[in-house]
């Protein structure tokens, strides 16, 4: 079958510049293709076969059987640790992102002082990210030992009681501990560095005309950077939540998802199901069901980005 | 008396127009300002700095020094022989070797497609070019964990498991959709009147982006490769559930060796004092590539102008 281009309002070009565009589609699919080729590989394929055993029992070593909904309906009303470990996981990333957010800002608007030293200054707030995970949650679980840790040993020593939290091993406390382990890691990471680009990237004279106009140092803060990072902001919001809701590997380490499942994390639920009882299928349906919650989430950020973004270049 | 303060205010401040109050002058309030500046600047990086520091104190301890009470700074007698120690009970150059060779090609891998294919996305009009880039933006958001268990039924199929090529080959095909928007942001904001002018002296596309845009985004690419290498040297998830050969160990999973987790070291006594050595040993390149790097990592992504 044959179809005719759609008659053109445009002046008809002449042959050769249809050529010309026909080559230049070809070029670009070519420069394109290792990463459409990335994205059926290593995206989209695998998201369909994880779709496909959402609704099979699958242990690798059997082929898998379709048991239809069984899964999904075992997972909200059986699984124990489904509601638990989402409403942990949420409650970390609310407070993890909007405070590392903050911390990321204030850090690397004191950067972009032009102090001396900045060099320097910046790769002392770059080093918590620097850390391997496994060391940083050795590092934690010493300061945070609830005996001989130096946190709980300042507690003892300024209350003057005994009285000092279990941190770790304590349910009430564990997750407490790892909110702080992670901000330390996150504020002065790759969060800071956007925002430092960011920063830089809003023009001086808006500053100039603020001063003109008797802006003090808060009145620029408030009328001329925050309104000009809005974008920036956005972008490290988004990506730290959804950086935050996959924590993993810290809390693998640090508490092994204890004590009494206090820190049992989404990831670390779906990481369980998966690779240690070999649960395919099931472990699939867990990661469809978070995936959905994510992109559910992500969408109404976008939408309420509309209300507090301002894009410099857009035109209203 | 009073003369002489007023003389010596006006002096300090380059003989300028300046208040008698010397505490309300301009330049006091202003240097008063940067002291405060600095002081936070020190005192937070010193609470950054911190565990960071015991790690290097503790690296140099006995074992037994470590969690001792009240908590003390210095070794008792610093033990350097913990740094070769550490390659006496695991094999250390080994790992140190595997981690640099993922890290490495898995960057180069990662930086060339994202570069072509940023170049494809700034510089070529075809169908769905928009539509494309959407869904290559949307996949940042899209979590590891969906495609991490059949990614790992493919690769146990195909026969990857417990070899690198699961964690450099997919490198190969854009790297990620962050790379691929970096580089496509900083193209675009090359004139293009470069490129019809090497297409008028007759070089082809591929021509074009090597010997125009490449050299001229240095800066950009250099940000890309090294966002790319540190996230690799630390990457401990996918290594994490690929691997499962001591030998093939990356530095990330392999330090966990002296915490003595089961089933992975043959003593169940954990060793932190070789731990914070090993981590010493892991951190120190990094460290040293974002000291040096630094500069141009915050232009890079200026001048990408990424704004989400």
């Amino acid at each position: 079958m044959t179809t005719k281009a759609l008659p053109s309002t445009r002046i008809p070009l002449p042959r050769w510049t249809k050529n010309l565009r026909a080559k230049e589609a070809i070029a670009g699919y070519i420069f394109l293709s290792p990463w459409l080729l990335g994205i059926i590989l290593f995206i989209v394929g695998p998201m369909m076969t994880s779709g496909f055993l959402s609704f099979t029992r699958y242990d690798i070593v059997n082929p898998p059987e379709f048991v239809g909904l069984k899964n999904f309906i075992e997972i909200f009303t059986k699984d124990r640790l489904f509601w638990p470990s989402m409403m942990l996981t949420f409650r970390y990333a609310l407070i993890v992102v909007p405070f590392s957010l903050i911390g990321a800002l204030a850090a690397a608007m004191l950067l972009n002082q032009a102090l001396l030293g900045t060099t320097w200054f910046r790769t002392f707030f770059f080093l918590p990210h620097l850390t391997p995970i496994v060391a940083a949650a050795v590092l934690w679980g010493w300061i945070f030992n609830a005996d001989v840790g130096p946190i709980n040993h300042w507690i003892r020593t300024i209350t003057g009681s005994d009285n000092a939290p279990g941190w770790f091993r304590d349910p009430d406390w564990a997750m407490t501990g790892l909110i702080i382990m992670a901000m330390w890691g996150a504020i002065g990471g790759n969060t800071m560095l956007i925002f430092l680009a960011g920063l830089q990237g809003v023009p001086q004279e808006l500053y100039d005309a603020a001063v003109v106009d008797g802006a003090g140092i808060w009145a620029k803060f408030r009328n001329v950077t925050l309104p000009m990072l809005t974008p920036t902001i956005f972008f490290n919001m988004v990506l730290g939540i959804i950086g935050a809701l996959r924590v993993f590997a810290a809390a693998y380490v640090a508490t092994q998802g204890g004590p009494a499942y206090s820190t049992w994390f989404y990831a670390l639920h779906i990481y369980t199901r998966a690779f240690q009882y070999f649960e395919m299928g099931y472990a699939s349906a867990l990661a469809w069901i978070f995936f959905f919650v994510l992109f559910v989430f992500t969408y109404v950020q976008f939408r309420q980005s509309r209300r507090w973004v301002y894009y410099a270049g857009e035109v209203d | 008396m009073a003369g002489e303060v007023i003389t010596r205010n006006r002096k300090q401040a380059g003989g300028g127009f300046i208040p008698v109050g010397a505490f309300q002058s301009a330049s006091f309030q202003r240097a008063f300002g940067r002291g405060i500046l600095y002081l936070i600047a020190v005192s937070s990086s010193a609470v950054f700095m911190f565990p960071f520091v015991w790690t290097v104190l503790s690296s140099l301890k006995r074992g037994g020094e470590l969690f001792r009470f009240p908590p003390t700074w210095l070794p008792e007698i610093p033990q350097f022989h913990n740094y070769p120690d550490v390659f006496d009970i695991v094999p250390w150059a080994m790992w140190t070797w595997n981690s640099t060779f993922v890290a490495v090609v898995s960057t180069f891998g990662a930086v060339l497609t994202a570069a072509l294919v940023g170049y494809s996305f700034a510089r070529f009009r075809y169908p769905a070019r928009d539509v494309l880039f959407i869904l290559t933006l949307s996949t940042m958001m899209l979590p590891v964990e969906v495609t991490l268990i059949p990614l790992y039924l493919m690769f146990a199929k195909i026969g990857w498991l417990d070899s690198y090529r699961p964690l450099i080959v997919p490198s190969f095909f854009g790297g990620s959709a962050f790379l691929i928007f970096l580089m496509r942001q900083f193209f675009m904001s090359i004139p293009i009147d470069l490129d019809e002018a090497a297409r008028i002296d007759g070089a082809n596309y591929l021509r074009i982006f090597w010997q125009i845009l490449m050299p001229l985004s240095i800066p950009v690419t250099a940000t890309a490769a090294v966002l790319t290498f540190m996230a690799q040297w630390n990457e401990f998830l996918q290594p994490f559930i690929f691997l499962n050969t001591k030998s093939k160990y990356t530095l990330a999973i392999g330090i966990r060796y002296f915490q003595a987790v089961s089933g992975f070291a043959d003593d169940s006594e954990p060793k932190y004092h070789l731990l914070m050595a090993a981590s010493v040993m892991m951190t120190a390149p990094i460290i040293a590539l974002f000291f040096l790097a630094q500069r141009y990592l915050v232009q890079g992504i200026v001048m990408s102008g990424i704004k989400g």
